[in-house]
């Protein structure tokens, strides 16, 4: 059966995470080290350990992703990530960065390797590269494949795959957004901070709301239209074609009826994005999961409705899995 | 209406108008006492969720359960809490949602960027000190029965059978409730 991959913010959405059927879950430290750096997120080096005492001691294991790129000058803040992670007794370190992932691989020569999907990795020779360098066990799929490009990856490579299955989605080739960064000088990549809340403000109104990220207004929503996130790529803006979502709609990856297919192309692995999100997605979302393979093994019908409510925009979509654009 | 004991943001019941409207001439003090030993109980026995709000532990909040006719201003260090009718100018973040929405985050049972999608959260101010507050209460897995019905000595039983049939009809049993029958 594939493996499900769960995220988790925090100790107590680990543990929620683990309770509602994770095979593994994946989480980072409290700093610029991961692309989900925001407050009251993540978790100090005392926190991961009992982390991954309390998943070993189920049958869990612990993923810490160290996925955004070190800066000059400043590599042991990275470096000692993985250091750290190691010596804490996580499963794999998550690893986006190519010299990061060097250093790894020379100074922990026995532990496993994931390369992130922030390395963007979407073809059979960079995955094998990864793989005979480093000796990186398994590679994290940019979301930008269908699952017959899939399918090609898993029969010319010997890594194993691992595909996000529900979550948000990223319009840019992961780890290569600028939009961000563009907008209030921090990056996902760098800072870990896709639209950092710092930089986000929301004004209510009789019009409804409107959320502006560095001082630029990107939407402005009617009293009961569904709502995005507030990064730029989700914006909704006004040009002389109309006005629309220039980039990509507010919606969120559901792929639970592509499943099978998944199985079929090859794939190890299932990821759920959502690190930033509550223990009442964490625990939802992963039920509805492990329910969905468990049906996918007995042959019988799985419950595809179940999770609108978690989505962004309150709707969902196949994503690359299915380039209908194509 | 979903079920309430799923931990989804499905809609959650109001507080019905005309009784939000018999709340009005309601003093205020006396809550204002019993949510602020609540909130000092609460910074004794999860000191984690403090240290969780960083840098935002000095922030006011106010929080606005839109069927109600009051509102609260909390701040968590020092830890003070006030019922107000209509919330100050000097805030640094608003907050609302309906009663149930905003007991259901509290207790973890709803996901705060779900609510943010379906509308049924605002927020105003600073994001980040909101984020920082919504990310400590949902690991600090608080057990708002268990926190209130201490306050009150032997009458303890009766407010946290009191309290839990109220929030059932609200927003479901809590885990930890269930745990405890």
């Amino acid at each position: 059966m594939m493996e499900l991959i769960c995220p988790a913010g925090t100790p107590a959405a680990l543990k929620s995470a683990i309770e509602a059927g994770a095979d593994a879950v994946y989480c980072g430290f409290n700093d610029e080290t991961n692309a989900r750096n925001f407050p009251g997120l993540n978790f100090s080096r005392d926190e991961l350990r009992k982390g991954i005492a309390l998943a070993h001691g189920r049958g869990a294991k612990i993923l810490v992703a160290i996925n955004t790129f070190p800066r000059a000058a400043a590599a042991d803040i990275w470096q000692r990530a993985v250091d750290d992670a190691v010596s804490a007794g996580a499963d794999a370190p998550i690893l986006a960065d190519i010299g990061l992932m060097d250093y790894a691989a020379r100074r922990h020569p026995n532990q496993r390797l994931h390369v992130s999907v922030q390395a963007a990795a979407a073809n059979p020779d960079a995955i094998a590269f990864y793989a005979e360098a480093f000796g990186a066990r398994r590679v994290v799929l940019p979301r930008v494949l269908s699952v017959p490009e899939i399918a090609e990856i898993t029969r010319e490579t010997t890594c194993e795959t691992e595909v996000f299955v529900f979550g948000g989605l990223c319009v840019m080739a992961e780890g290569r957004c600028s939009l961000s960064s563009y907008a209030t000088g921090k990056s996902p990549n760098m800072q870990g901070v896709c639209s950092p809340p710092s930089h986000v403000a929301y004004e209510q109104s009789a019009e409804g709301t409107t959320s502006r990220l560095g001082g630029f207004t990107i939407n402005r929503f009617g009293a009961n239209e569904p709502a995005g996130y507030p990064t730029l790529c989700k914006g909704r803006f006004s040009t002389a074609e109309g006005a629309g979502y220039i980039f990509e709609d507010p919606v969120s990856l559901d792929a639970t009826t592509l499943l099978k297919g998944l199985r079929e192309a090859g794939v190890t692995a299932l990821k759920i994005e959502g690190r930033q999100r509550g223990r009442a997605y964490v625990e939802s979302v992963v039920r509805h999961f492990r329910h969905a393979l468990a049906a996918l093994e007995s042959g019988s019908e799985a419950d595809i409705a179940g999770l609108k409510p978690f989505t962004e925009g309150q709707a969902s979509t196949l994503g690359a899995y299915r380039k209908t654009w194509r | 209406m979903n079920d309430p004991s799923a931990a989804s943001p499905g809609p959650l019941p109001t507080i019905p108008p005309l009784l939000a409207l018999a709340m009005r001439p309601l003093p205020l003090l006396p809550l204002q006492l019993v949510l602020t030993a609540v909130l000092q109980r609460i910074r004794r026995h999860n000191p984690a969720m403090f240290e969780r709000l960083g840098n935002h532990a000095r922030a006011r909040f106010g929080i606005r359960p839109i069927d109600l006719p009051f509102a609260f201003v909390v701040e968590a260090r020092p830890p003070r809490l006030s019922v107000v009718r209509d919330l100050p100018r000097s805030l640094d973040a608003r907050i609302s949602a309906s009663l149930a929405n905003l007991l259901a985050l509290l207790e973890g049972r709803v996901d705060g960027d779900a609510l943010m999608f379906s509308r049924d959260l605002a927020v105003e101010g600073n994001v980040e000190a909101v984020l920082a507050l919504r990310n400590a209460i949902d690991d600090a897995q608080l057990d708002l029965a268990a926190e209130l019905s201490s306050l009150f000595g032997p009458l303890g039983a009766p407010v946290r059978r009191a309290f839990e049939a109220a929030r059932g009809r609200m927003i479901g049993p809590s885990q930890q409730s269930e745990q405890w029958r």
